[in-house]
This record gives structure tokens, sequence and C-alpha cells, in this order.
């Protein structure tokens, strides 16, 4: 399976509202990137929840990295989370510890040794330019700081696919810039990434793929030079 | 996940013991860090069960140091032989010169039919209607001292080999006392196990409330925790923990105010013993009572924390 993700005539109500989704098919190549775009509600976010196993389809099949999610058991669903990094808009660190805790968490939770957990959460925070800040509490860091503190700790664990809800929501125009350079750099060494964003001016420039959803449905737009990048990693 | 991703991942892991020692140690020190940054408030929780776990263990210590003192009264004991009226003076001291001989026995004294009646119209206030008796309906007896500090079931053996003397019509060993006081020991020993067990119920309540607040001050923690894939019992791990601390300290607390109080009471407690002529010393509770109260502290904080974890977390789900 070269699919990171694929998605088969997916819909999605939740309980009282209407269809969040509606027959949505797409599919993510193996160390593809690509932004998920469109209006607030359109069904970003529920899009990346279902891959994250937040919530449940209505209708048709979810493949993450060529499991079907249905067959995820709810004990299973934290060894399947862990094959995947995940960045929030509003950062989602953990404010009563340090950068190092924080960015160290997802290796704790894999109980990977002392030593390993120091030289990879180094090598996390010095790929997102902050090494020197392992001691810091995020909250004396900056908006776009913490965000990529949220990024060291989502690609610590070496995932293969990283997902980003709304990574440049929350921060000013110079410091989004730098967080989806970041994405950029870490899907050119093989991790595939699926950011869903309404920050259109921003990646209009950039060669990816848009996957843009509106009222729960699909249109994709394909980046001129698309091709090229899928010859890279197919 | 896929295999050739979860072999990958266990080759950087240690193997599952070290794993496991290397969590544990980081939990121990995350918690007694968290415990000791809240240091007042972790206190006033262990301050609550230090007090729920005295009760039981101070009123342990009373039923103890009481059953100590009716264990030296053990040796104030007395046997009565009473000799069938056909016994002879003559034979009745010859028995005497035989019991006195006989290990186990301090001393013996004879108490003759005209004594018994002397002495029981002159203690019993029914003097003048014993003379209407035309004769003396007692017999003699035989009063044996058995040695300071002999073993109960020895004194028992002992009564019931001189009751088959020919020349006793019964043993009798004057304890029925202190039997009844053992009795009346073993229901408030009872009550106190009761006592002990509603007082658990407290404490892993205690603790448990203590928990849940906790859980409900770091939900987006545990959203958080959940959301990049942290198993229930790594969730659970540290909050077991911090409910172990608090039964443990609490443990600790409730046998300071134990031997606190056995400190305060010694003093007076000498001079009460002393004037019954007895040297007893006011005991506190034993080393391994000692060892119980911490185990019971931890095992209690520890249930009290898995009980509430268990109903809690499963609530706290990411949205």
């Amino acid at each position: 399976m070269a699919d990171i993700i694929h998605f088969h005539r997916v819909s999605h109500r939740y309980e009282g509202a209407g269809e969040v989704l509606s027959d949505v098919t797409f599919t993510l190549a193996k160390g593809e990137m690509a932004f998920l775009t469109g209006p607030s509600g359109a069904g970003k976010s529920t899009l990346l929840k279902l891959i994250a196993l937040l919530e449940r389809p209505t209708r048709g099949q979810v493949l993450v990295n060529g499991q079907n999610i249905s067959s995820v058991k709810s004990g299973q669903i934290p060894a399947f989370r862990q094959q995947i990094g995940v960045v929030f808009q509003n950062f989602n660190l953990l404010y009563d510890r340090s950068v190092f805790d924080n960015v160290a968490l997802p290796l704790i939770i894999r109980g990977i040794g002392r030593e390993d957990v120091g030289r990879r959460v180094r090598a996390a925070l010095d790929a997102v330019g902050l090494l020197g800040k392992e001691s810091v509490m995020p909250i004396t860091l900056s908006g776009g700081e913490q965000q990529r503190v949220g990024i060291a700790r989502a690609i610590v664990a070496k995932p293969q696919l990283l997902l980003a809800d709304e990574p440049t929501g929350n921060l000013d125009p110079e410091m989004a810039r730098e967080v989806m350079e970041l994405f950029r750099r870490f899907n050119e060494v093989g991790v595939s990434v699926l950011v869903a964003t309404h920050a259109v001016g921003l990646i209009k420039n950039m060669p990816y793929r848009v996957i843009h959803l509106d009222k729960g449905q699909l249109t994709t737009r394909q980046s001129p030079d698309l091709m090229e990048k899928t010859v890279d990693f197919g | 996940m896929t295999s050739a991703s979860a072999k990958a991942g266990a080759e950087l892991r240690p193997n599952f013991l070290a794993r496991f020692v290397q969590s544990h140690a980081r939990e121990v020190i995350f918690t007694l860090g968290r415990f000791y940054r809240n240091l007042s408030g972790a206190l006033l929780t262990c301050f609550v069960i230090g007090i729920t776990l005295a009760l039981p263990a101070g009123l342990h210590t009373v039923v103890r140091n009481i059953n100590l003192v009716s264990y030296s009264w053990e040796s104030t004991l007395q046997a009565s032989l009473f000799l069938k009226d056909s016994t002879t003076p003559a034979q009745a001291a010859a028995l005497i010169a035989k019991l006195k001989t006989r290990p186990g026995v301090a001393d013996a004294i004879y108490l003759s039919r005209e004594q018994s009646l002397a002495e029981f119209k002159a203690l019993s206030g029914f003097g003048d209607a014993l003379d209407l008796l035309e004769t003396n309906p007692l017999p003699a007896v035989i009063t044996i001292m058995p040695v300071k500090n002999i073993e109960r079931r020895v004194i028992d053996a002992l009564v019931v080999e001189l009751g088959e003397y020919p020349e006793v019509e019964v043993a009798k060993l004057d304890r029925q006392w202190l039997d009844r006081l053992y009795s009346v020991l073993a229901l408030v020993q009872r009550l106190v196990l009761l006592i002990a067990g509603v007082l658990s119920l407290a404490v892993i309540v205690i603790v448990g409330n203590t928990i849940r607040l906790d859980i409900e001050a770091k939900r987006a923690e545990i959203v958080v925790m959940k959301l990049i894939g942290a198993t229930n019992g790594f969730i659970r791990r540290p909050f077991l923990y911090t409910g172990l601390w608090y039964g443990l300290v609490g443990g600790g607390i409730a046998l300071g105010l134990v031997y606190g109080a056995v400190f305060a009471l010694s003093q007076p407690a000498r001079q009460l013993a002393g004037l019954y002529g007895s040297d007893y010393r006011l005991q506190g509770l034993p080393p391994d009572a000692t060892l119980v109260m911490f185990a019971a502290g931890v095992l209690l904080g520890w249930i009290g924390a898995w009980w509430t974890v268990s109903r809690h977390l499963s609530d706290i789900e990411p949205q």
C-alpha cells in the first residue's frame, strides 16, 4: 500500500447536526505533503479527527498506513495514535513542565531509554531551531516558538505521518511562514504531511497539492509540480 | 502499527524490565516533585488520612495495653482444691507436703472445714443463719499459688491433674473474672477491626476525592496525553503514585499521633501502675504494626486513587 491516508466515500455526521463530510474520497501518498483548505465549518477538522481516531466515520472507509481504522479497538487507539504526529492550532503544550519535558513526552510514552530521550529531544529541538531552550517553561516563549515546540513534540518520535490543524491560526505572518517552512523540511526527509489551513495566501506559492473542502464536499486542486513530487517519493 | 514500524520501535526500546523500572522511577521523582511543590495542600490531605488511621490504631494500642496488663495479672491466679469431707487433716497435711514439691507450685495453704466456716461467717454476713445448720456445709480447701509467669496451659494442666487426686472433690482455677475480661477485650478488639474497616473506606474516599479534583485540574493535560497516544496506564500512573504518597505520609502521621498520645499518657499511666504496685510501662505499637500502618496507608491511598482514576479517566476524551 503506497498510500499513507486513504479515504473511500467517507461521510460523517455529528449527532443532532447535518452531515459534516459527504462522500469524501481522496488519498495521500507516502511521503506526500498536501494542504487541506476550505472555509470554517467545511469539515477540515473533522477530516483530521477521523484520521487520528478522535471520531469514527458514519459511513465509508478510512485507511491509515494500510490499516482500516474501523478495525482499531478502543484499547489499541493509543498505539495507533503513536504512529501519527499531530500539531494543534492552540499548541496544546503542558505548561507545568519545561520545553524538554514537553518534547520528550511522546518518547516517554513509548518507554524509550533515558539517553535516547535526551539525544532525540535535542535533535528535534535543533530541527525547529530551539536548541538551548530545553529548560525554559513554554509560557515564557512567543507563540511562534510555542508552536515550534509543538512541532518538535510531533516529530520527535519520527512518525510517518504528520497532521496539523490550523497550525498557523494563532501566529503572525512571519512566524506562520517559518512554521510552514518547517513542515516543508520534514516532508523533504520523507514524512507525509497533511496541513489543514485557511491561510490560502501563505500556501499559494508552495508546490503542494491542495485538497479543498466546501460544505463537507471535496474539490481537489492540484499544484503544478505535483507530478514531480510524486515521482520523488513514489 | 505495521509490523515493520513496530520492529523499528522495539529496537530503540530497552527491555521490558528496564522500561518498567525506568518509567516507574520517573513517576516516583515526578510525583514526589509535585507533592513537594504543593506541600501545604498535600500535607493537609495526609493529615486528614493520618487522623482517620490514628483512631483505630490508637484504640488498638489501648486494647493491647489492657491485654498486656491482664497477662501480668495471670501470675496472681490461685487454684482452689476442695477436699472430700472424708479427708482427715493428716491426709490433707500429707497432700500439702506433696504439692509443695511439685514444679509450678509456689505455695499451698490449707484451710480446714472449721476455718472455712469461720471465714465464711466473717465475710458473708450470713453468720447467724449458718448457726441454724446442724452440720458444717463447707469443705476443707487447699489454696495453691502457682509460680510467677507460669503459662496458662501449664496451670490448666496442673488444675486438671490435681482434680484427679483421691482426696480432692473439685479443683478450680479462680480465673472466671479474667476470662470475662478477655471476652470483653476480644469484643473490643473486634469492634476496633470494624472501626478500622469503616475508616479505611473513609481513607479511600478522602484520597479518591482529592485525586478527583487533581484529575479535574489536569483535564487539559490528560486530553493532550491521549491525543499524542498515551495509554490509560501511562496517564493513570502519576495519579496512582500521588495516592500512594498521600497514604504513606498519612500512615506516618497516624503513627506519630499514636506515639504522641502514648508519650503524653505514659507518665500518668506509670503513676497509676505504681499505685497498684506494678512497674508496668505503657506500650506503643509493636514493630510489625508500624509496618502494617505504612502498608495500610499505601494500599488504601493506592486503592482510592485507582478507584477514582478508573471512574473518571474514561470520561475525558479529546473532542
